[in-house]
C-alpha cells in the first residue's frame, strides 16, 4: 500500500475519530479514565528519565564548560534551554511513544482482531469516535503537565547532580536557570507537546484500527506505530522549530 | 423479516458471494451451513453491515438497509443482537458492565433500571454470580451466555449468531443451541445462525439454507435435509462417519 492511501485512510479515520459523540457522558467518563491511564500511569517513568536525564545534562555541560572565560552559571543556562527546548518535550515525548503508543496500538489491535471493534459498529456506536477519541483528548490535555513536570523534575535533577559532584554551586546554578529566563520558550515546548500527543495517540490508534489477522500482527502493528510516530515526532520537531523560533 | 436478495461480493477479484437470495423468517432459527470458506460470514457480516455488497438488497421488514445512510443503519443496528465466534466481550469491562454497555449508550434507563435489567439477560441465559467477573475470569461457554445476554438488552428484532457453539464441549453446545432457540420463541425475533456443526441442525434448525462456494446451493428444513439427494450437501450433512452410520440406519 502506497503512503498517499495510508494518508488517506488516517485523513478518514480522523474525520470519523471527531464526529459528534453518541452520548457525551459516556465519553467524559471515557475520557477520565484514559487521563488516569494515559497520563498518571506514565508519571513514574516520566519522573525518573527526567531526573536522571537532568542530571547527565548538568554534568555534561559542567565538563563542556570547564574553561576560566565561561562563568559556571553557564551550566545551569545550558542545563535549563537543553531541557525545556528539547529534552522534555520532545525527548520524553518520544519516551512516551515507546509506552503510550504501543499501549494504544496493542489494545485497540487486540480489539480488532477479536471483533470487539465490529461489535461495536453493529451496535450502532462509531468504533474509532469511541475508543480514539477519548485517548486523543485525554494526552492532549495530560502532556503538557506531564512535561511541565518533566521540566521541574530534570531541572531539579541537574541540581542535585551538579551541587553534589560539585560541578557548579547551589548558587549559581539556580542564578543559571534564572539568567535571560524567555517565557515564550515554555510556550514553544508546550505547543510541540501537544502536537506530539495527538500524533502520539492518532498514529498509534490507526495503526492498531487497522489491524489484520492475529497476535503476530498486533504485535507488527505496536512496533509500527512507535516507529512511525516517532519519525513523525521527530519530522515534525523540525517544522515546529523552524515556524516558531526561526 | 430479513429478506436477501440477489447479494454478490467479491474480495480482490474472486467472487465470494454469487447473487445469493435467501428469505429468513420471522420467529424461526434460520441456520446457514456450508463448509468453512463457502462465504457464510461474509453474508451475514454484509447483513449487518460490516461488509459493503457489490451487488443486491438487503430488506429489514422491508426497508431497504444497504441504500441507508449512517444515522439511518444506526436505528436498524439498535435491533440487531450479535453473537460472535469469539463472544467478543469487552475485556475492560465486567460481565454485568459488558451487559449494560448496550443500555448505557443508547437508553435513558437509571443505574438501577439498568442493572435490574443487566440480570434479567442475564438470569435467561442462566448464569448467576458471574456480575463481577471479567470475560478472562470466565469460561468459553459463559463468554457466549454474557454475549447472547448482551445481544438481547436492547431487545433486538433481529438476532445473529456466528458459530455459536465453535469451541464448546457438547453438552454446553446444546445448552447454547435452545438457548437460542428458546430465545427466538419466547422473544418472538428473526434469527439467523451460522453454524456447521450437524448437532445444531437437527436440534434448533427451523429453515435451512446450504452455501456453496459462494452460492445458496439447497435451501430446505431439518427433515427435508435428510431426505435430499443433492450431492454436494449429502457431501456435507455425511462428512463425518457418524452420520453416515444415521444415513445407514434411516
Amino acid at each position: 500500500m502506497t503512503w498517499l492511501t495510508s494518508l488517506g485512510r488516517y485523513y478518514m479515520l480522523m474525520v470519523r475519530t471527531f464526529s459528534k459523540p453518541e452520548k457525551f457522558s459516556i465519553y467524559r467518563k471515557q475520557i477520565s479514565k484514559e487521563i488516569e491511564s494515559l497520563g498518571i500511569g506514565s508519571l513514574g517513568i516520566v519522573a525518573i528519565i527526567s531526573m536522571f536525564m537532568g542530571a547527565v545534562i548538568t554534568i555534561q555541560s559542567a565538563f563542556g564548560f570547564e574553561s576560566p572565560w565561561i562563568p559556571l552559571y553557564a551550566v545551569g543556562v545550558a542545563s535549563r534551554d537543553s531541557i525545556v527546548l528539547e529534552f522534555s518535550p520532545t525527548i520524553v515525548s518520544l519516551i512516551l511513544a515507546g509506552k503510550v503508543g504501543s499501549n494504544i496500538a496493542s489494545e485497540i489491535g487486540t480489539m480488532r482482531v477479536t471483533e470487539q471493534i465490529d461489535a461495536l459498529e453493529i451496535m450502532g456506536i462509531n468504533p474509532s469516535g469511541y475508543l480514539i477519541l477519548p485517548k486523543i483528548v485525554a494526552a492532549v490535555f495530560i502532556n503538557p503537565f506531564l512535561i511541565i513536570i518533566s521540566m521541574f523534575l530534570a531541572l531539579f535533577g541537574g541540581y542535585v547532580a551538579g551541587v553534589f559532584t560539585h560541578a557548579v554551586t547551589s548558587y549559581e546554578y539556580i542564578y543559571g536557570i534564572q539568567y535571560d529566563f524567555r517565557p515564550f520558550n515554555v510556550t514553544y515546548a508546550l505547543v510541540k507537546t501537544v502536537v506530539f500527543a495527538f500524533i502520539i495517540t492518532s498514529v498509534s490508534a490507526y495503526h492498531g484500527f487497522y489491524t489484520n489477522g492475529g497476535a503476530l500482527e498486533v504485535g507488527r502493528s505496536s512496533t509500527k506505530a512507535v516507529v512511525y510516530s516517532s519519525i513523525i515526532i521527530l519530522l515534525f520537531n523540525v517544522l515546529i522549530t523552524q515556524l516558531l523560533l526561526a | 423479516m430479513i429478506e436477501v436478495k440477489n447479494l454478490s461480493k467479491e474480495f480482490s477479484h474472486k467472487k465470494v458471494l454469487k447473487d445469493i437470495s435467501i428469505k429468513f423468517e420471522k420467529g424461526k432459527t434460520n441456520l446457514i451451513i456450508g463448509e468453512s470458506g463457502s462465504g457464510k460470514t461474509v453474508l451475514i457480516k454484509s447483513m449487518v453491515g460490516l461488509f459493503k455488497p457489490d451487488e443486491g438488497e438487503i430488506l429489514y421488514d422491508g426497508r431497504e438497509f444497504i441504500s441507508m445512510n449512517f444515522n439511518e443503519k444506526k436505528v436498524v443496528r439498535q435491533e440487531i443482537g450479535m453473537l460472535f465466534q469469539g463472544g467478543a466481550l469487552f475485556d475492560s469491562q465486567t460481565v454485568e458492565e459488558n451487559v449494560i454497555f448496550p443500555l448505557s449508550m443508547f437508553t435513558e434507563m437509571s443505574e438501577s433500571e439498568k442493572r435490574d435489567r443487566a440480570n434479567f439477560c442475564l438470569q435467561r441465559v442462566n448464569l448467576i454470580n458471574a456480575n463481577k467477573l471479567f470475560p478472562s475470569e470466565i469460561s468459553g461457554g459463559m463468554k457466549k451466555r454474557v454475549a447472547i445476554a448482551r445481544a438481547i438488552s436492547m431487545n433486538p428484532q433481529y438476532l445473529f449468531c456466528d458459530e455459536p457453539n465453535s469451541g464448546l464441549d457438547p453438552r454446553t453446545s446444546i445448552l447454547i443451541d435452545n438457548l437460542i432457540k428458546e430465545i427466538t420463541d419466547e422473544f418472538d425475533i428473526t434469527t439467523i445462525v451460522i453454524t456447521h456443526d450437524m448437532n445444531s441442525v437437527m436440534e434448533i434448525g427451523d429453515n435451512i439454507s446450504f452455501i456453496y462456494k459462494g452460492e445458496k446451493w439447497w435451501e430446505g428444513n431439518k427433515q427435508e435435509i435428510l431426505k435430499t439427494d443433492n450431492k454436494e450437501l449429502n457431501d456435507f450433512v455425511y462428512a463425518s462417519k457418524f452420520m453416515k452410520r444415521i444415513k445407514a440406519g434411516l
